[in-house]
């Protein structure tokens, strides 16, 4: 029955290793802005698409001015992440 | 978005704008930033937020005190040959557009390593290698692309603040502890444990001695970490004997800690280990939840936080340099270029001076100075650069000066009894009550239970649920007020703002607005020739008060004058063809002695003829006479206004009948003031703006700041109102009434959660599953009950 022992000591290590790791975060500062960090990790996929997206529109713009159906579509991506943008900002006003 | 707004800011483009790759722009500010953006691949930031910037105001010379390595090194918060790290503030960020840019600004300075935004705070926090750039070159960066950031004396002079977190801490430990101690009872729960006899499980019984000795364990940090806070309020409180909510806590946390230590000790029974560590855990849920703060408002500026760090000297070679404020001595001749504050009384040597002292009284009305006149610190230099001469150092100026008084050295807060404590005070001595009569019943009836009793009455009577009603219920209506942008320092405000029976009143700036002003024309009717000519004329003048009514006057043909003068401190001159035009004082005009010196006026006369004045007048708020009559009903109120008597009728007209109105008070008579009506045992709120009203705010047992822009210009204060709704400043009062009567409510409430278990305790039956029953169950339905009745209440304020 002294198994009880080793069920005890695990679920407390467990339970203090979850606890260190929460102690540690509040030390570095992880709870001292709530925020930003929720708006910050909309950006990074967003970013990348935009980078593509930018270098699209310009290669357009320089090669030929009458291929607009691809800077359309360009628009299209826009007006999108335009949308995603409006419901973020939504949520910051709030 | 409107076609004719700035693809940057989203101002009106008005007649001009300007053209610049398909879109159009306000000014040539705003088309740089989004030339700047545009080719570095930032444009991403109009695609997150439309006319999210601002336009950039660059003034030279204004941060060339940043090329100062003492200055640099007050203001970074690290500092390394390789590495600065620099906080600044940022009044504009307010978007994820602003995030995203500021977030990238190594694309424009690559030397700049990481910058990170803190929103709720307005701050960025930026890294970067001083090698191969500079403090003042990230910050007239930062500038150029509109997020100028706001740099005061303040920063100069606070030492790097470490932040609090220890609450966090607590509440970590308890919440912990909470859990594990909840989860190591269950056996006590299931009555698993109890003797081999009456068939309890025979295993958990052989290992109770662990499980109670783990709890043990567990309860020590909370005790004498987390619980550590009640323990210290509660002794200062019998110090200085006041009979605070925290003895009653304290005295409940060491019987619970007693008792249960010495059950397990003697093998009686299991202890309140699980009630011991909720109830810290409760009650620093509730500390946590009342702790909310707006970080990116102050509450505590003094005029430091206006004050530029430096000044331009100017040496006696005509050499300029850049000084630190705080070595501005008397006789110093000093540079103050357009846009820049005064920081020190003087005299004005020379150059045009138009001062703003909007925030030192509120008056949006630029005051006009001529060389050898007094200026005051504290105003703002409009257009252009002036010379002047210090006559006094910073500490000593009329302004600053009154930051020595002693109302700001003391502490409101500690004065004041929240009801919490008044309760409290009543609730211990109940208690005692109870605890002794039934040790006395008990000592006759069945002498081995006395202690128990005494003891159990003592658990179950802690006040847990007493002490969370208030943090809840005002921690909620300190939220709610915030959505309506009426931002108050903490939640005992709310309870001092209930008591107010005194309303005391700023004019300028106050219950005027610092936007808008208005002018009447009195005397003679003016042609369409002579309009046209008094506008042309005023286009060319750069006086504060040509401004406001060239803005004020119908659109006119432009016309080039044929002669135009401008008389230093009297007024202008212009002239078309044969037709003449003088603007001016009554004086410069021709007229002859005037009789109505208090108001603000500009005179008129077309060819030697005297025409009228336009008079300028103060434009209310938009409610100013619903809110006073609102108000009048339940408060006593009066106005006191640094200004002269000049606006009196049009206040006695607009306000309730018999409101005093008090005129030419100086800032220390307006503390004076309401300091004889506390005397009289009256509580007094105080609403201002200016830093002149600081005194009268900190003396008043609530003072409000009315601001338009609430992250820059605010006096220190318990409050700070958004101008727009100074129209609902009345139902913020009572809606605060309203929140204390819902905490007399809950503690109703959980006086009857208090008479259920002390009919246990009392009849000596309280188990350790009651309480662990009761405590949270009493907490949870005062949060539930708090936190419905604050929202119904915030639905109906607007």
């Amino acid at each position: 029955m002294s198994v009880i022992y080793l069920l005890l000591g695990i679920s407390i290590i467990v339970a203090i290793i979850f606890f260190i790791a929460f102690i540690v975060s509040v030390r570095s500062g992880q709870y001292d802005d709530s925020y930003t960090p929720s708006v910050r990790m909309l950006f990074d996929d967003e970013l990348v698409k935009e980078s593509s997206t930018l270098r699209g529109t310009k290669q357009t713009v320089k090669s030929d001015k009458k291929s607009q159906s691809k800077q359309i579509d360009c628009s299209a991506t826009l007006a999108i992440e335009n949308k995603k943008s409006i419901q973020l900002n939504k949520s910051l006003n709030n | 978005m409107n076609k004719n707004n700035c693809y940057h800011c989203g101002e009106d483009c008005s007649v001009t704008p300007i053209h610049f790759d398909e879109k159009i722009f306000c000014c040539n500010g705003c088309k740089t930033v989004y030339d700047i953006f545009s080719s570095n691949n930032l444009s991403y930031y109009y695609d997150l937020q439309a006319a999210a910037g601002a336009s950039p105001k660059v003034v030279q010379g204004k941060y060339d005190f940043l090329d100062d390595a003492a200055i640099i090194e007050r203001l970074v918060a690290f500092n390394d040959e390789h590495l600065q790290i620099v906080n600044l503030y940022i009044p504009h960020i307010h978007c994820s557009s602003c995030i995203w840019v500021l977030e990238n600004l190594n694309k424009l300075i690559p030397s700049i390593s990481t910058s990170q935004v803190d929103f709720p705070k307005k701050t960025i926090r930026i890294h970067y290698n001083p090698e191969k750039t500079s403090l003042k070159e990230v910050v007239i960066l930062l500038t150029h692309i509109g997020y100028e950031p706001y740099i005061s004396l303040d920063d100069f002079d606070n030492k790097k603040k470490d932040v609090d977190r220890s609450l966090l801490y607590k509440l970590g430990i308890a919440g912990f502890a909470f859990g594990n101690v909840m989860f190591l009872s269950f056996p006590e729960y299931f009555d698993l444990s109890s003797s081999k006899a009456s068939g309890g499980e025979y295993w958990l019984n052989q290992y109770e001695g662990v499980f109670r000795w783990l709890m043990f364990t567990f309860s020590l940090p909370v005790v004498f970490y987390a619980g550590i806070g009640y323990f210290t309020s509660a002794y200062k409180g019998l110090r200085s004997k006041i009979l605070n909510i925290d003895v009653p806590i304290a005295l409940g946390i060491i019987v619970l800690f007693v008792r249960s230590t010495s059950e397990i000790i003697f093998d009686w029974g299991p202890g309140f280990f699980d009630s011991l560590t909720g109830l810290i855990f409760f009650l620093l849920l509730g500390k946590f939840f009342q702790q909310k703060t707006y970080s990116f408002l102050s509450f505590e500026r003094d005029y430091k936080s206006y004050f530029p760090i430096a000044v331009t000297r100017i040496l006696e070679n005509r050499k300029e340099e850049t000084t630190q404020v705080h070595n501005v001595k008397r006789g110093d001749r000093l540079l103050i270029r357009n846009e820049e504050l005064i920081p020190v009384d003087g005299i004005l040597i020379n150059g045009n001076a138009n001062i703003d002292y909007s925030f030192v009284t509120g008056e949006s009305e630029a005051v006009h100075k001529n060389s050898g006149d007094k200026i005051f610190a504290g105003g703002k230099q409009l257009r252009g650069a002036i010379e002047m001469e210090a006559l006094k150092s910073v500490s000593q100026s009329y302004l600053t000066q009154l930051w020595s008084n002693s109302v700001f050295q003391d502490d409101k807060s500690s004065k004041f009894q929240t009801l919490t404590d008044s309760i409290g005070k009543r609730f211990t001595i109940f208690v005692l009550t109870v605890a002794f009569s039934a040790s006395i019943f008990w000592t006759f009836y069945d002498p081995s239970k006395v202690l128990n009793v005494f003891t159990a009455v003592l658990i179950i009577a802690c006040p847990c649920a007493i002490a969370l009603a208030s943090p809840f219920t005002l921690g909620n209506m300190l939220r709610i007020f915030g959505k309506k942008k009426f931002y108050l320092k903490d939640t005992q405000t709310i309870e001092q703002l209930a008591q107010i029976d005194t309303a005391i009143f700023d004019k300028t700036g106050t219950i005027t607005t610092a936007k808008k002003s208005i002018a009447t024309y009195e005397g003679l009717e003016l042609t369409k020739e002579e309009e046209a000519l008094l506008k042309n004329t005023l286009r060319a003048s750069n006086h504060p008060l040509s401004r406001s009514l060239y803005e004020l006057l119908a659109e006119q043909d432009i016309v080039t004058l044929d002669e135009y003068e401008e008389h230093l401190g009297k007024g202008i001159e212009g002239s078309i063809d044969e037709s003449n035009i003088k603007v001016g004082s009554a004086n410069f005009v021709g007229k002859i002695a005037s009789d109505d010196a208090k108001n603000t006026a500009v005179h008129i006369s077309t060819n030697d003829m005297y025409k009228g004045c336009f008079v300028f007048k103060n434009q209310y708020r938009e409610g100013v006479a619903e809110v006073f009559k609102e108000m009048s009903e339940t408060l006593q109120l009066a106005i006191l206004s640094g200004d002269n008597e000049g606006e009196k009728e049009r206040l006695e007209a607009l306000l309730p009948k018999l409101t005093p109105l008090y005129f030419n008070q100086k800032p220390p008579d307006k503390l004076e003031f309401i300091k004889s009506l506390q005397n009289n045992g009256k509580k007094v709120m105080m609403v201002g703006d200016g830093l002149n009203d600081a005194g009268a705010l900190a003396q008043s047992n609530v003072g409000i700041a009315i601001s338009e822009n609430v992250t820059i210009f605010s006096p220190a204060c318990d409050g700070i109102l958004d101008a727009t709704k100074f129209k609902e400043l009345c139902s913020y009062i009572l809606a605060s009434k309203k929140a204390i009567k819902i905490i007399k409510w809950s503690f109703v409430l959980s006086l009857m959660y208090n008479v259920v278990g002390l009919y246990f305790a009392v009849t000596g039956q309280l188990e350790p599953v009651i309480a662990a029953i009761l405590m949270p169950l009493s907490s949870i339905s005062i949060v539930v009950f708090t936190t419905i009745a604050t929202n119904i209440l915030g639905k109906k304020l607007r």
